[in-house]
């Protein structure tokens, strides 16, 4: 059976803990003299990135090469995307090139899915339109666990633009797979329409849930979309819901502060907030290609997958992946239908985020 | 070959097996105090030494290792463990595992003489992984290695330099040792199949 990561629930809490772990172990590497293991080598891993991202690709190409893989990467531009090839005819030039593992980041909520269903590689989802980035939940939960250990009980406080983020989205599937109450803090219009079926609280009074808070997870704000009346302004929304010195001082002792870039200073963080010691941003960058190797070395190590989910048919697309036809980038749309109970993304794909 | 873990009692409920004890805990005793002896004669004191467990039993018995050498000498010699997953050769055959710890001591492997230490000695596959992960953390001046048990059916060429007890086994025999910081108590076991 072919497993893939595409979304963060298909990790079960096992699943989660086994990366978790898994990095740990592979974090020591990053101190040796020698940054490398063997396990995979002679395996091919593809990056297709048909967004932008420097963070996140750079991130999975060197956990690749750390575990020796052959990494080959792929970017919309200067592709045959741009001569109008789309992800189907893309997904069957990897699969005659013999990709073991597939890295897709896409537009498109719903891309990774569709590309699951053509290829033999494992798929990992690094990023789809507004739907999900479940390596990036999995690297904020290593942080927190590193900082504040085990995650049972403890308290995360996710605070900005819900609505078009699909870190924050895996990020409240992961941490409640793994016992964390989340509570989400935005004004109203930043919110998903169907966010009261999502495991978490909701909330719009920042400061009341700041002293009940172990982690504060701030979500950036893209200015280039401030023309739409999301709020009135760009101060009135840092005045209400952006994270700086005072609020600070209102959390607890322990509390860290986390961030998953790129950040906008002086808008969702202030910059001493953002520099200060309990700030984990650096962190989280660093755990990141930690993270990123322990998922590969789980999906491509052995002889078959140790963690994540199994390709569903295309049945389940349009509940997993929202609004696939709407993002546009994919081209045979006939093949994704729209089912009538989806969890609605809120927003056209190609506004998402960038992180 | 590390032995897998099972139950602390001996025998199990499985009728088509059959338990032997081989060591008990006084024999795991003895073993333990000579191999210590032993290595301390052919290094001369202990000069310069690391001990380096194979996770999970080759740790717990380099732990005792070297308990027993500080005993002689009266100075703690250097300890760690060396994981071998990420370097095996049977990876593919399997799911992926999870990780063994790898902490070397301060002193780190350089221009030491490294002692591995692991539980069980079989096809030496794991001794050839554990050499390969030790060659990218360092240069040692020499490697060795101690096994509380060689049960033989040797697929390279690798051989112990301490071994506890020569175990002839037949292939389909299974070798556990159980140690009482792991499994609560001290023995290695013979299954064989009826």
């Amino acid at each position: 059976m072919k497993r893939h990561l595409i979304s963060a629930a298909d990790l079960t809490r096992d699943d989660a803990l086994l990366i978790l772990d898994t990095a740990e172990e592979l974090s020591r590497i990053a101190d040796r003299p020698i940054k490398k293991l063997p396990t995979l080598r002679g395996r091919t891993v593809v990056n297709l990135f048909f967004e932008d991202s420097t963070r996140t690709r750079i991130s999975f190409e060197a956990a690749a090469k750390r575990l020796s893989a052959d990494v080959i990467n792929f970017s919309a531009k200067g592709s045959s995307v741009s001569k109008g090839e789309s992800l189907k005819d893309t997904a069957l030039t990897l699969e005659a090139m013999g990709a073991d593992g597939v890295v897709i980041r896409h537009n498109a909520s719903g891309a990774p899915h569709r590309l699951a269903g053509w290829v033999r590689g494992s798929v990992v989802n690094a990023g789809d339109g507004t739907h999900e980035h479940p390596t990036q939940a999995l690297l904020d939960a290593y942080t927190m666990r590193r900082r504040l250990g085990d995650l049972d009980g403890r308290r995360v406080t996710i605070v900005g633009d819900i609505l078009h983020s699909r870190v924050a989205r895996s990020n409240v599937l992961l941490l409640n797979t793994l016992g964390a109450d989340v509570t989400l803090v935005a004004p109203p219009t930043l919110f998903p329409v169907a966010v009261d079926t999502w495991p978490c609280e909701v909330a719009y009074d920042f400061d009341a849930v700041l002293p009940k808070s172990d982690v504060v997870m701030m979500l950036r704000v893209q200015q280039e979309r401030m023309s739409d009346a999301f709020f009135p302004t760009v101060r009135e929304y840092s005045r209400r819901y952006g994270l700086d010195a005072r609020r600070l001082s209102a959390l607890p002792e322990h509390a860290i502060v986390m961030h998953p870039g790129p950040m906008n200073r002086g808008v969702e963080i202030a910059a001493e907030v953002a520099d200060s010691p309990r700030s984990t941003i650096v962190e989280q960058v660093a755990n990141g290609v930690t993270v990123r190797m322990a998922v590969l070395y789980l999906l491509l190590g052995g002889s078959e997958p140790a963690i994540g989910g199994a390709a569903r048919d295309g049945g389940d697309a349009a509940r997993d992946g929202g609004d696939v036809s709407r993002g546009g980038a994919i081209r045979d749309r006939g093949d994704v239908s729209r089912g009538g109970d989806a969890i609605r993304n809120g927003g056209d794909a190609s506004r998402r985020e960038d992180a | 070959m590390s032995a897998a873990s099972v139950p602390a009692h001996g025998s199990s409920p499985d009728s088509d097996v059959s338990h032997k004890t081989v060591l008990e805990a006084p024999d795991i005793r003895r073993a333990l105090t000579r191999i210590a002896h032993e290595i301390l004669e052919r290094t001369k004191g202990g000069r310069d030494i690391v001990l380096l467990g194979i996770p999970t039993r080759g740790v717990t018995l380099a732990a005792r290792l070297a308990a027993r050498i500080a005993e002689v000498e009266g100075e703690p010699i250097p300890q760690g463990s060396l994981d071998v997953t990420m370097y095996r050769d049977d990876l593919r055959l399997r799911p992926a595992r999870a990780l063994g710890r790898t902490e070397l001591p301060p002193e780190g492997v350089d221009d030491r003489v490294v002692v591995l230490v692991d539980d069980v000695l079989y096809s030496g596959r794991t001794v050839r992984a554990a050499l390969d992960a030790l060659n990218d953390l360092g240069r040692p001046r020499a490697v060795q290695l101690a096994t509380l048990v060689d049960r033989g059916h040797r697929e390279l060429p690798i051989r112990a330099d301490y071994v506890g007890k020569n175990l002839p086994t037949s292939a389909r025999e299974k070798v556990k040792v159980l140690l009482a910081e792991i499994d609560g108590r001290d023995a290695v076991v013979l299954e064989v199949p009826k």
